[in-house]
């Protein structure tokens, strides 16, 4: 699934080939114009001015990225200081994205690597039911995670009755939650990278290492980790791209003092802000964030192509 | 112990993996066992019943999730045929034509939807509406629909296509066929598990979709995650983990349906 992005080796020309165009026609024209289009088209929103709750007048403008950057005071008069406030959603966006990529990380790894050693027919059943949750609605897993998280929720209650902890751990509203929702909601991109490399992997290499006497985890991190570091860097960019434009997740489980870049875009369109000009500066650097993680995973499947 | 277990044996994978299993698996068969609660709080426990399940169909709410729900399933329908129809186009196309110039380019055009972060398509798709003066309402989201479902019907049509030896339509050829006959005889019939494949995984990502649709409905039309999400904002009730735990039934069939259908003969020939 995610693994192919990037690449399409094309093979046998045959009776197909005069009709190319016109097959890949309809599929150029929809993404084209429904979505490339108005792609372009943010990019020159954020260069307009804004219009009341909502919309733009035509007129060329720095505004949004002014705003981004710069606090000029109330009436815009004095003279500019750098406004941390949106540098620092940006900030905590990737800080939040890569915490949550880093636990898909520590949990997905081992995961992938026991998936990839079992016997050839059950790893399909494994990896199946580690897919699966994906494709359960994500406002429903959301859903669930603050169910099972917030404070008079099943998971401490069980933490309470057992006696692990004397008051509920006030998890729901924190970083923590946004990363295990983030977590929740992109792990199988971690997973099947990962197992991808692991099961081309040979063995016998490890085999070896052994022989000489390396013990188990040697063997793991000087052996094998460097030959699967592209699963791992391609795992980690599939989560952290995601992560860092979600919305539901910090929305639903981060409260008020963690939102993220998607809830700030949500709220320039969806919410009372109503800065159309605004949400589209931030949606394209948000864009420019992504294609630059984008750049290095197509950098990096090139090279694993090529090896 | 010989080399080969001790090299792939790890002490703790397994149960990394299990602690993988729990955090993915738990909330969702706790919601699930918590919608059969007959208390009307969410805290309490108070025995088995239905009677959430009877309040979503028949409840206070019903006549809002029924409308939500054929607005869901009526969008979802079309724009999972419609988006598998391109995709298939495109896939024979790219991967049964010579090679040229705008391949890799019409693959990134086509992968598109999934790279882009969801918000900022959700931003580009409501403002290319409004700045067209296209009316927000029932066919824009199906419009957002359809865009978004082609490259996970692409993926496993494409798939499926390139595990198909090129001798059976060369063959066809041989005996005269015509493109059509081609199609119909020879590759429409193999290809039909990777198309119903990326037709169910198209199916449900439309009936999943919260951002985009949230950004391009406009006002007064609702699908079931808007519904939800609505809900939700006031607190989590029964009846929505009733409804959830009826989405996550579907889901879950239709996912294992397009799992198993992808796995049909997929080493040439049915099993």
């Amino acid at each position: 699934m995610a693994t192919e992005i990037g690449r399409d080796d094309g093979q046998a020309a045959g009776a197909f080939d005069p009709l190319k165009y016109w097959l890949i026609l309809p599929a150029w024209l929809v993404i084209g114009f429904f979505l490339l289009a108005p792609i372009c088209l943010v990019l020159v929103f954020s260069f307009l001015t804004k219009e009341f709750r909502g919309g733009v007048i035509w007129e060329f403008s720095l505004a949004a990225y002014d705003q981004f950057l710069f606090d000029r005071g109330l009436f815009g008069d004095e003279p500019p200081r750098i406004q941390w406030t949106y540098i620092e959603v940006f900030g905590r966006s990737i800080f939040q994205a890569g915490m949550a990529t880093l636990l898909c990380l520590v949990i997905g790894f081992p995961t992938a690597f026991y998936i990839a050693t079992r016997p050839r027919r059950v790893r399909a059943v494994w990896l199946f039911l580690v897919t699966v949750p994906y494709w359960v609605n994500l406002l429903i897993r959301t859903v669930s995670m603050k169910f099972l998280l917030r404070d008079s929720g099943p998971l401490n209650e069980f933490l309470l009755f057992v006696g692990v902890v004397d008051e509920p751990l006030g998890i729901v509203n924190t970083g923590l939650a946004v990363q295990l929702g983030l977590f929740y909601s992109y792990l199988p991109f971690m997973v099947l990278p990962i197992f991808a490399t692991v099961e081309r992997y040979d063995f016998a290499l490890s085999e070896a290492a052994a022989d000489l006497y390396a013990d188990r985890w040697t063997v793991l991190r000087k052996i094998l980790l460097p030959i699967v570091a592209p699963g791992i860097v391609a795992g980690s960019i599939l989560v952290f791209v995601p992560s860092l434009g979600a919305f539901l997740a910090p929305d639903m489980l981060g409260g008020a003092k963690n939102f993220m870049i998607g809830s700030l875009i949500d709220e320039q369109f969806n919410g009372n802000a109503g800065n159309w000009p605004f949400g589209s500066a931030a949606s394209m650097i948000l864009l420019s964030l992504v294609l630059v993680a984008l750049f290095f995973y197509a950098r990096q499947t090139g090279r694993q192509g090529r090896a | 112990m010989s080399k080969v277990a001790y090299v792939k044996r790890y002490t703790g994978f397994l149960t990394m993996t299990m602690v993988c299993l729990t955090i993915l698996y738990a909330p969702l068969i706790i919601v699930a066992i918590y919608s059969f609660n007959s208390s009307p709080s969410i805290i309490v426990w108070e025995g088995l019943s239905l009677h959430w399940y009877w309040d979503v169909f028949f409840g206070i709410e019903s006549g809002k999730f029924k409308t939500a729900a054929w607005n869901s399933l009526s969008i979802a329908v079309m724009a999972s045929l419609t988006s598998t129809t391109i995709a298939t186009a495109a896939a024979i196309g790219i991967l049964r034509g010579r090679a040229f110039r705008g391949r890799n380019l019409s693959f990134m055009l086509i992968s598109m939807p999934i790279m882009v972060p969801e918000i900022v398509t959700a931003v580009a798709t409501l403002i290319f509406f409004s700045a067209i003066g296209f009316v927000l309402g029932y066919s824009s989201i199906l419009v957002a629909h359809i865009v978004f479902c082609i490259p996970f019907a692409y993926l496993p049509i494409a798939a499926r296509l390139r595990g198909i030896e090129p001798v059976f339509e060369e063959a066809a050829l041989d005996l005269y066929a015509s493109r059509g006959q081609l199609f119909r005889h020879v590759i429409f019939p193999m290809l039909l598990p990777g198309i119903l494949a990326g037709l169910l995984l198209a199916f449900i990502v439309s009936l999943d979709d919260f951002i985009i649709t949230n950004f391009v409905k406009g006002a007064g039309i609702e699908t079931l995650p808007t519904a939800i999400f609505g809900a939700v904002k006031q607190g989590i009730k029964p009846n929505i983990m009733a409804l959830s735990t009826i989405m996550l039934l579907v889901s879950i069939v239709c996912v294992t349906l397009s799992y198993l259908l992808s796995r049909v003969g997929s080493h040439g020939g049915r099993e």
